[in-house]
């Protein structure tokens, strides 16, 4: 009984101590507001929000709510923090395995890129990048087409937008090929198993993703139609395009800049986890007659993602937070539409920073949860 | 014995705790943030990143502009010294809150006076130093000279976290054309990202434009329109809910404005106590006993005029003579075609 007693009173005071804390600031913020007059409520939320945002993945100006506008800074911030995971992973696993290189030059500039672009403070990288484009890119009227139909200008990248017809039969072909080439990949490992036999899985996975969708083309009826951008003039000196879909600079500099960042870092990610498996391990795959790729990709890779997965969590959470310097560049995020602009319309304080950091919170969380699960999935399965 | 003087502490430190409470809030009544600006000695002074003309640190971070005299006013009134205020520099969307919540006492910030933020937010704006309107800039190389030249499609840089965003949409809804806004977080790099061509057109305060078309590459390659799509007008805000500080804020303004009304400056103040009239006595302190109401001596006025100037002193140092807007449009007295207009002080 008093050992138990032992147990739970200090754990007791603990939580009686951050109640306390919590109680005291809720309880000040509060006796603070009465006394400015300040209301607090998450009412405004489904107001008219009255300003417009340059850049929104859904339908959205100011005559929506200002939940509406939340949505259109958090879908901002996803895109960006996706497509820079993405392009980040990619170049940060070239440039690990890179760095690993016997070939001096490319041994070499892989060390270079990761010293360099790691060491830079990011903001700094970010007003590079934007202001370095703003300087060096076409005005709209002296672009040059790129492939006849890309325009790379200040005002952003035009690219043609794709205009279909019977997209869902398209859509469905696609999942098609996938389930098929997921069927196909089963069969192939069953029959390597009992007859030893390795049928050539990947061409017939490429094969399946191009045919499928062509033949919805030439038999299902689907239409694939582009509408270029058109030069429009404004005022003597002052042109856009028109039509088609554009990309504003600030995306491209933003994703760019998180991308290249980031991919340092993983870089050293992926050069740790090689470099942690051991030697002997390569050689006595080598020694059983594995060629130098089924050696990567059948020895070497499946125990270094152990080493490499955990840390590369931690990289993905930090160029998703990172993403809300977006604001210094004006790409219209979370930070600049919902904790900047709304945050002033309202003076909402209170509410807006604690719905952002919740937010961004709930995004780290999910990719936590996420890459966990996947390094779970890799470990070591003990028998 | 021990456990008697254990008892006996703990009740000294009852009772002190609760005596501190009481003076404390005696003192709040006379105004709580009166009494922290004579300890700490020093006005606490929110201003803009750097805008010519309203409040800019030059190399040495020396602040100088028409709202930085604002707050030299009050320091001069509350202490007796103009330069005994720490400025700090506040993005457009940090500014409130660093009002509200206590870090400075003082928001002196090209801030437009508008119902919700007057009702909303817990603040109360004191008065209009200057009257100001949204416009636009451009290329004069585009060949616009008026804003019904604007097309669909038009991009244009603005700052977040301002008037100047709803105005922007307001102007272009009514006039049925679809635009781009582009808005950035400090008024430097809008300045940089219009300047590069990122956007036709530059959009806030007019005074704004005409200050940082001075720090473009080249100045004369733009232009602002003349039309004027809002009203802004610019002033002091405090903290709601202390009056006297409230009314010290905005008397110290009325007086620079008054004093101009009077022809009293910063270098024939001490002669007017002579003076016949009684209004130009009582504002440089040779009559009555105005400075009392606010729990201040009766030369308080006086050092405003002669430390900071009247109000036209300070347009002239700040804003004409650097070339920003040498015409003082309806930034005038009253009595001299303008609508500067200030409620007598006696």
């Amino acid at each position: 009984m008093n050992f138990k007693l032992k147990d739970i009173v200090p754990q007791l005071i603990t939580v009686l101590a951050v109640v306390l804390v919590f109680g005291f600031f809720t309880y000040n913020a509060q006796i603070n507001m009465e006394n400015r007059g300040i209301d607090f409520g998450y009412g405004f939320l489904s107001q008219e929000s009255s300003f417009d945002v340059q850049f929104s993945l859904i339908e959205y100006d100011g005559s929506h709510s200002y939940f509406r506008a939340y949505l259109v800074g958090l879908l901002n911030t996803i895109l960006v923090s996706v497509i820079g995971i993405i392009i980040a992973t990619i170049l940060g696993v070239i440039v690990g395995i890179a760095r690993l290189s016997p070939n001096y030059l490319i041994n070499k500039f892989a060390a270079f890129y990761v010293e360099f672009f790691r060491n830079i403070p990011l903001l700094l990288q970010i007003f590079f990048w934007y202001f370095a484009a703003l300087r060096a890119l076409p005005l709209p009227q002296d672009a040059e087409a790129m492939f006849g139909v890309f325009f790379l200008t200040i005002k952003g990248l035009y690219v043609p937008a794709f205009i279909w017809q019977n997209f869902n039969i398209f859509f469905y072909s696609i999942i098609a090929a996938i389930i098929a080439i997921i069927v196909i990949r089963a069969h192939a490992k069953k029959v390597q198993e009992n007859q030893g036999k390795q049928i050539p899985v990947f061409l017939i996975s490429l094969g399946l993703i191009f045919i499928l969708p062509l033949l919805s083309f030439l038999i299902g009826g689907v239409k694939l139609s582009f509408e270029v951008p058109v030069l429009k003039q404004l005022a003597t000196t002052s042109f856009i395009y028109e039509g088609g879909v554009s990309l504003p600079p600030e995306l491209i500099a933003l994703t760019l800049s998180l991308s290249l960042y980031t991919a340092t870092f993983i870089a050293e990610c992926v050069r740790a986890g090689i470099q942690g498996v051991g030697k002997g391990q390569k050689e006595a795959a080598a020694s059983i007659g594995l060629t130098p790729n089924q050696v990567l990709k059948l020895v070497i890779m499946p125990q270094a993602l152990r080493i490499i997965i955990p840390p590369t969590t931690n990289q993905y959470l930090n160029l998703t937070k990172n993403s809300s310097l977006a604001a210094a560049i004006a790409y219209p995020d979370l930070v600049l539409v919902f904790a900047g602009t709304a945050l002033m319309q309202t003076g909402k304080a209170i509410e807006i920073v604690s719905i952002t950091m919740f937010t961004y919170l709930t995004l780290s969380i999910s990719i936590s949860i996420l890459m966990n699960w996947y390094n779970k999935k890799i470990a070591i399965q003990e028998k | 014995m021990f456990k008697y003087l254990k008892q006996l502490t703990s009740l000294v430190a009852m009772v002190a705790v609760l005596f501190t409470f009481t003076t404390e809030s005696m003192a709040a009544k006379k105004s709580k943030t009166l009494k922290n600006t004579q300890k700490k000695g020093f006005v606490r002074c929110g201003v803009s990143q750097g805008l010519p003309g309203f409040s800019n640190a030059d190399a040495a971070g020396n602040w100088t502009g028409v709202d930085v005299d604002v707050c030299r006013a009050v320091a001069a009134a509350v202490l007796g010294d103009a330069n005994k205020v720490k400025f700090t520099p506040l993005s457009a969307k940090e500014r409130f809150t660093a009002l509200t919540s206590g870090e400075i006492d003082i928001l002196s910030r090209n801030t437009t006076w508008t119902l919700s933020r007057d009702a909303d937010i817990g603040l109360t704006f004191v008065g209009v130093n200057f009257y100001d309107g949204q416009g636009f800039m451009v290329r004069k190389s585009s060949g616009i000279t008026s804003t019904s030249q604007f097309k669909d499609g038009i991009s244009a840089c603005t700052n977040i976290g301002t008037t100047t965003e709803l105005n922007m949409r307001d102007f272009f809804n009514s006039k049925g054309i679809s635009y781009e806004p582009v808005a950035f977080e400090k008024a430097d790099e809008v300045v940089a990202a219009y300047d590069a061509g990122r956007c036709d057109t530059y959009t806030t305060d007019k005074s704004g434009l005409a200050a940082q078309r001075t720090k473009m590459k080249n100045p004369d390659e733009h232009i602002v329109l003349p039309e004027t799509i809002s009203k802004e007008p610019l002033g002091p805000v405090v903290r709601q809910g202390d009056a006297v500080w409230e009314d010290i804020v905005r008397w110290s303004l009325n007086t620079m404005i008054e004093a101009e009304e009077y022809g009293i400056t910063s270098a024939n103040a001490d002669m007017m106590k002579t003076s016949d009239n009684p209004a130009i006595k009582r504002l440089v302190g040779a009559e009555g006993e105005l400075g009392a109401a606010f729990g201040l001596d009766n030369d308080w006025s006086l050092r405003i005029i002669k430390q900071v100037g009247n109000y036209g002193e300070s347009y002239k140092r700040n804003i004409a003579d650097t070339g920003i807007l040498p015409d003082r449009g309806p930034n005038q007295l009253w009595t001299k075609g303008g609508i500067l207009y200030v409620p007598p002080a006696r």
